[in-house]
C-alpha cells in the first residue's frame, strides 16, 4: 500500500472484489440449489414416505417418580393415581364456551380456570391440559354421561405425588411442585429437556430436589396416528417410560417421629448420625410443614401463612440455622489442646471464678470458681476459666485450624437441595475470616481478647446443627470423618441393581487414641456426675455427652435469670452426645432455640432419642397412648 | 385545472424521486411470496397475514424516508448510531432482561428494545465511514482499528448469547473491510487460522453447542429434542418434490409438524407447498436483489457509499443463505429469519432501512457527481 492511492486503481480493485462477491453468491446459491435437488428430486420418495408416516405424533408418557422409603422400608413419598379432567385445545372449538359448558356438569372454580389459562400458555401441541384435578368417582360418572357433548375433553388418570406421613421429616424429604422458569433453566443446563417433555413437576427442596434426576425416570412416548385435523386415530408404537429410581434412606422414620414429638412446640433441630458411615438417622427441624400442600401448587393463603409465621417453619434449621455452640465446643477445644501439646490431661489450673485479660474480666458461671481444675473436671463441670486460659494459650488460628479439620464452619455436603448452596457455612472465626468479613481496616484486625470467649463457644462462633453432629460423630469414630448423607442406596429401576451411596471416609484426622480416650472418659463423666447426669440417670448404657448454652442476648454482667427475660431472648440450649461410648452406634447434636440451659431442655431429648435407638424404648407419652389402645381393643 | 394536474404530477414525481424501481419491484415480488406463505403458515391458528402486511407498510415508509436522505447525511449518523448501539449493548450486558436464558432485551418501561438489531445497520455504516475517512492513507493499522470496531459489538452480542445476530453483524462488518481492500494474504491467513482453530474451538464449546453440531450431522440422535426441528423441516422440503404439494396443502405445515413455521422456518412451509420450482424462483429473486445491490455499489461515487452498498447487499445474501441452509439441514440452527419472508416487524424495518440506504446511494449519485 502506497501512502497515496490512485482512485482509478481503487475503483478497479473494488469492482474486482464485487465480481468476486457475485461469484461467491452464485456458488453459495448453487450449493443450496444442489441441496434442494438432492432432497426434492433424488430423495423425494424417501421423504414422501416420511411425510406420509408423519401423520404420526409423538406423545410423551411421563414416568412414575421414584419412591422414597426410610431405612426400614416405610414409605415416605410415593405416587397415587387420580382422575383429572383434561382438554386438548386443538380439538375443541371455542375454549371459553367449552369450559362454561363443562362448568354446568362439573364443579369448576375460578382458580381452576386461572391455572388452566396459565398452563395453556406454556403448553405444546397435542397436549391435553387439566382443567380439574382429583375428580371424585361421582364426577367421573357424571362426565361420562355427558361426554358426547365435549369433543376434545376427556377424563385421564394421572399420578400425583403424596407424602403419607404429612409433616414428619418434611425438611429432609422436601417436596415437588410445578416447573417454573427457574426450574426450566436448571433442566436446560443439565441437558434434560427431551426427558422432561410432558413432565410438569420437579423437586423443589430437600431430597426431592437433590435426587431429582434419579427420581424422575425416563420419559417414554407413544406414536399416535393423527388425521388431517390433528386428532389421534390409533396408537402405532409405544416406548414405555422407565420409572424413576427408588431411594432408600438411612433415616429411621420412627426415630424421626419420636424426636419431632419430643420437641413439642419448641423450635429447634436435632441431627443424629451413625458414626461408622455418616448415615443420618434423624434430621429434625421444628416446626415442620406439610409438603402435600405444595404438590398441586400451594394456595396463596397457605403460602403466606408458612412464610410469615414468626417461627419460620420453612427454614431447615439443621442445615441453615447457625448457632454459637456454647459449651459443647469444650470437648473439641480440649482435644485440640491435647493434639497440639498445649495441655496434658492432668495439668490443672486454679479457678478463682474469673480470668483477667488486659483490663477486662471474663467470668465463670460458678461464683467463686471451681478450685483446682484438670481436663476431666473442666469438661464434666463445664469450667469456663479453664477454656478462657486455653484459648488464650492456643491463639485463634490454631483453634480455627483444628476446628476446620472437624468440618466446623464448612458445608458438610449433605444430600439436600439442588447443590450445597442451600446449606449454610456458619462461621469459623480466624484472622483471615475477620479480614474478609469486615470492610473497615480497624474492624479487620483480630484482637487477642476476642479469642478468649471463642474458647467457650461464644463470640463469633456459629455452626449448624449438622456440623456439630458431624464433628461429634467424627469424635465418636476416633477421628475418621464421613460426609453426612440421607440416602443409603438407590434402587436402579432400569438395571434392577442397587447403587450404594458409599460411606467413603472424607478424611482421617489421625488422632492419638489416648487423647480421644481422655475426651471420651470426660464426656462419659458429664452424663454420670456432671451437667448431663440428671438427664441420663439410670441409663443402662454408657453415653458420652456435653451440654451447652448459647447466649442470644448479652446481659452485660447482670445475672442470667430465666424468668426475667422474654422467651425469644432466652439462651439456646444445646447438647451433643454419642452412645454406647465404647462402641458408638449413634452420635447427635440437639439444639432447642430459647430453651435455656442445655442440661434442662436439650439433654432430655437426646436421652429419649438414644433410648429409643439403642433399646427400642418408646418415650412415656407415646407408650401410654399405646397402652390405652390395647385396652380399647379388649373392650371390643 | 391543467395546473392542478401539473402540480399533482410534479408532487408525485417529487414523492418517487428517490425510489429505485428495479429494487422496489424485486423486494415487492419476494414480499408477495412471503405474504402468501405467512398466510399458509398461520392458516390454522393465528392468521398473521394482515398484520404482516401492516408491518410491510410501516417498513416501506421507513424505506421511503431513508431513501430521501443524501449519503452525506447518512454518513453523519455513523458515529452517533454506532456509539449509541455499543452503549445500549453494554446496558443489555449489565441490566438486560433474560428471556429463555439469553439477555437480549432492554426494558424502557413501556416497551422493550433489542439493541443488537441496531448494530446490523450501525456496523457497516460505521466501518464505511471509517474507511472513507482514511481512504487516502490506508495502512495495516487501519485494518486493525477496523477489526476492533467490529469485534467489540460482536463479542457483546455473542455473549448474550445470540450467535445468529452476532454472526450477521460480524459478517456485515467483514464485508466492508473486504471491499475496502483487505489484502488477500490476510484473508487467506484468516481462513487458514479458522481451519486450524476448529479443533480448539470444539474443545472450548459448551456441551449444548457441541450437541447442536452433532445433531446437525445426525438429527436422528435426538428426535424429541433439538433434532426435531431439522428432521421435520427436511421432511417438509423433501416431500415437496419438484412441483410442491400445492398452496395450503402442505401436510407438514398444516399438521403442525414444522416448528416456528411463520418465522425462522417459513422456508420449509414455502418449499413444501411450491417444491423445487418454487425454491428456484425464490433463489432467482434473491439473486436479482443481490445483483441489483451490487450494481448500485459498483456505480456508487464515493468510498463510503460503495462500501456501504456492497456490505448491505451481501448482508441480504448472508441472511438468505444462512436461513435456507439451516432449514434445509446444511447449517446449524441459529435464529436468523429469511429476509422479506419471515413474519416479524423489527426484522422487516431493519431490512428496509438497508433497501432505503441502497436507494439513497443510487438516486443521489448524480448530485454528487455534479
Amino acid at each position: 500500500m502506497g501512502n497515496f492511492t490512485n482512485p482509478e486503481a481503487d475503483l478497479d480493485r473494488f469492482r474486482f472484489r464485487l465480481g468476486f462477491a457475485a461469484i461467491f453468491v452464485l456458488l453459495a446459491f448453487g450449493l443450496l440449489l444442489g441441496r434442494f435437488v438432492w432432497l426434492q428430486v433424488i430423495q423425494h420418495d424417501f421423504y414422501q414416505t416420511r411425510a406420509e408416516d408423519n401423520r404420526i405424533a409423538l406423545i410423551p408418557i411421563v414416568p412414575n417418580r421414584g419412591v422414597i422409603t426410610d431405612r426400614n422400608g416405610v414409605i415416605l413419598a410415593h405416587n397415587y393415581s387420580a382422575f383429572t379432567l383434561e382438554i386438548t385445545p386443538s380439538q375443541t372449538g371455542k375454549l371459553d364456551e367449552t369450559i362454561d359448558a363443562l362448568a354446568e356438569v362439573i364443579d369448576i372454580q375460578p382458580k381452576d380456570r386461572k391455572r388452566f389459562k396459565r398452563l395453556l400458555d406454556e403448553a405444546k401441541n397435542f397436549e391435553s391440559i387439566p382443567i380439574r384435578t382429583r375428580l371424585t368417582d361421582a364426577e367421573v360418572a357424571k362426565f361420562a354421561a355427558h361426554r358426547y357433548r365435549f369433543p376434545g375433553v376427556e377424563v385421564k388418570a394421572r399420578l400425583f405425588r403424596q407424602y403419607p406421613l404429612g409433616d414428619i421429616a418434611s425438611h429432609a424429604i422436601g417436596y415437588i411442585g410445578r416447573i417454573t422458569d427457574r426450574d426450566l433453566k436448571w433442566i436446560e443446563e443439565s441437558e434434560k429437556q427431551a426427558n422432561y417433555k410432558g413432565t410438569d413437576h420437579i423437586g423443589k427442596t430437600g431430597l426431592e430436589q437433590h435426587y431429582e434426576f434419579e427420581l424422575h425416570g425416563e420419559t417414554g412416548y407413544e406414536e399416535v396416528e393423527i388425521d388431517a385435523g390433528g386428532r389421534a386415530l390409533r396408537s402405532l408404537k409405544r416406548i414405555p417410560p422407565v420409572s424413576g429410581n427408588n431411594l432408600q434412606l438411612t433415616l429411621d422414620i420412627k426415630l424421626q417421629e419420636i424426636t419431632e414429638k419430643a420437641f413439642g412446640d419448641r423450635k429447634g433441630s436435632l441431627v443424629a448420625i451413625e458414626p461408622s458411615t455418616g448415615g443420618i438417622l434423624a434430621l429434625v427441624s421444628t416446626p415442620t410443614y406439610d409438603p402435600n400442600l405444595f404438590v398441586d401448587g400451594i394456595t396463596p393463603e397457605n403460602w403466606k401463612e408458612l412464610n410469615e409465621h414468626p417461627s419460620k417453619p420453612m427454614i431447615n434449621r439443621a442445615i441453615n440455622g447457625a448457632y454459637p455452640p456454647g459449651s459443647t465446643f469444650k470437648p473439641f477445644m480440649a482435644l485440640a489442646a491435647l493434639e497440639m501439646g498445649k495441655r496434658t490431661p492432668n495439668q490443672a489450673i486454679s479457678d478463682p471464678g474469673y480470668f483477667n485479660f488486659g483490663n477486662h474480666q471474663f467470668r465463670d458461671d460458678k461464683k467463686g470458681g471451681h478450685g483446682m481444675v484438670d481436663m476431666y473436671k473442666s469438661i464434666v463441670h463445664s469450667c469456663d476459666t479453664y477454656y478462657y486460659m486455653l484459648a488464650n494459650d492456643m491463639g485463634i488460628d490454631n483453634i480455627a485450624k483444628f476446628m476446620g479439620s472437624l468440618g466446623l464452619g464448612q458445608r458438610t455436603g449433605v444430600d439436600l437441595g439442588k447443590d450445597d448452596s442451600g446449606e449454610s457455612k456458619g462461621v469459623l472465626p480466624s484472622q483471615e475470616w475477620k479480614k474478609q468479613r469486615f470492610k473497615k481496616p480497624e474492624q479487620q484486625k483480630w484482637y487477642a481478647g476476642e479469642t478468649i470467649s471463642i474458647g467457650i463457644g461464644q463470640g463469633y462462633n456459629a455452626y449448624t446443627p449438622i456440623q456439630l453432629a458431624q464433628a461429634t460423630a467424627t469424635l465418636a469414630n476416633n477421628g475418621v470423618m464421613f460426609r453426612p448423607h440421607l440416602v443409603r442406596h438407590i434402587a436402579d429401576t432400569k438395571t434392577g441393581g442397587q447403587r450404594l451411596v458409599e460411606p467413603q471416609p472424607i478424611r482421617d484426622l489421625q488422632l492419638k487414641p489416648a487423647n480421644v480416650d481422655v475426651i471420651r472418659r470426660s464426656m462419659i463423666g458429664v452424663n454420670k456426675e456432671g451437667t448431663g447426669a440428671r438427664a441420663f440417670a439410670g441409663a443402662p448404657y454408657e453415653a458420652a455427652g456435653k451440654t451447652g448454652t448459647a447466649q442470644v442476648f448479652s446481659l452485660k454482667g447482670a445475672q442470667y435469670k430465666e424468668g426475667a427475660i422474654k422467651k425469644e431472648l432466652r439462651d439456646h440450649a444445646l447438647f451433643i452426645a454419642y452412645a454406647p461410648a465404647d462402641n458408638p452406634k449413634i452420635a447427635l447434636a440437639v439444639l432447642v432455640e430459647n430453651g435455656g440451659f442445655g442440661a434442662q431442655s436439650a439433654a432430655p431429648i437426646a436421652r429419649m432419642v438414644i433410648d429409643y435407638y439403642l433399646l427400642g424404648k418408646l418415650p412415656a407419652g407415646a407408650a401410654a397412648e399405646d397402652a390405652t389402645a390395647v385396652e380399647e381393643e379388649r373392650d371390643e | 385545472m391543467i395546473d392542478i394536474v401539473g402540480t399533482l404530477r410534479r408532487s408525485w414525481q417529487q414523492l418517487i424521486a428517490h425510489i429505485d424501481f428495479p429494487l422496489l419491484f424485486i423486494t415487492l415480488a419476494i414480499m408477495g411470496v412471503g405474504l402468501a406463505t405467512v398466510n399458509s403458515a398461520t392458516w390454522d391458528s393465528s392468521h398473521r397475514m394482515l398484520s404482516q402486511a401492516g408491518n410491510m407498510g410501516i417498513a416501506m415508509v421507513v424505506m421511503w424516508f431513508v431513501s430521501r436522505l443524501p449519503p452525506q447525511k447518512l454518513m453523519s449518523f455513523a458515529i452517533p448510531l454506532y456509539v449509541a448501539g455499543v452503549i445500549l449493548l453494554i446496558a443489555v450486558f449489565l441490566f438486560g432482561i433474560k428471556v429463555n436464558g439469553a439477555k437480549r432485551w432492554l426494558s424502557l418501561g413501556f416497551t422493550r428494545i433489542q439493541p443488537s438489531e441496531i448494530m446490523k445497520i450501525a456496523m457497516p455504516l460505521m466501518l464505511a465511514w471509517y474507511f472513507h475517512k482514511y481512504e487516502a492513507t490506508l495502512k495495516l493499522k487501519h485494518y486493525i482499528g477496523a477489526a476492533l470496531l467490529l469485534l467489540i459489538p460482536f463479542a457483546l452480542i455473542a455473549k448474550q448469547p445470540d450467535l445468529g445476530t452476532a454472526l450477521l453483524v460480524g459478517a456485515a462488518g467483514f464485508y466492508v473491510i473486504f471491499f475496502a481492500g483487505l489484502p488477500w494474504k490476510i484473508i487467506a491467513g484468516l481462513v487458514a487460522c479458522g481451519a486450524a482453530a476448529t479443533p480448539i474451538l470444539w474443545g472450548m464449546m459448551h456441551d449444548y453447542q457441541r450437541k447442536r453440531v452433532l445433531t446437525l450431522l445426525d438429527p436422528t440422535t435426538d428426535p424429541l429434542g433439538a433434532g426435531y426441528h431439522i428432521i421435520q423441516a427436511t421432511i417438509a422440503i423433501g416431500s415437496g418434490g419438484a412441483l410442491g404439494k400445492g398452496y395450503l396443502n402442505g401436510t407438514q405445515t398444516h399438521l403442525e409438524f414444522i416448528p416456528e413455521k411463520h418465522t425462522d422456518f417459513i422456508f420449509a412451509v414455502y418449499s413444501e407447498e411450491w417444491g423445487l420450482l418454487g425454491n428456484a424462483l425464490l433463489l432467482f429473486l434473491y439473486t436479482l436483489l443481490i445483483g441489483r445491490g451490487l450494481i448500485i455499489a459498483s456505480a456508487a461515487p464515493t468510498t463510503f457509499s460503495r462500501l456501504l452498498a456492497g456490505a448491505i447487499t451481501l448482508g441480504f445474501f448472508t441472511y438468505a443463505f444462512i436461513n435456507m441452509g439451516m432449514v434445509s439441514g446444511i447449517l446449524p440452527v441459529v435464529g436468523v429469519p429469511l429476509p422479506f419472508m419471515s413474519y416479524g416487524g423489527t426484522a422487516l424495518v431493519t431490512l428496509f432501512l438497508g433497501i432505503g440506504i441502497l436507494m439513497s446511494i443510487h438516486t443521489h449519485r448524480m448530485l454528487v457527481k455534479k
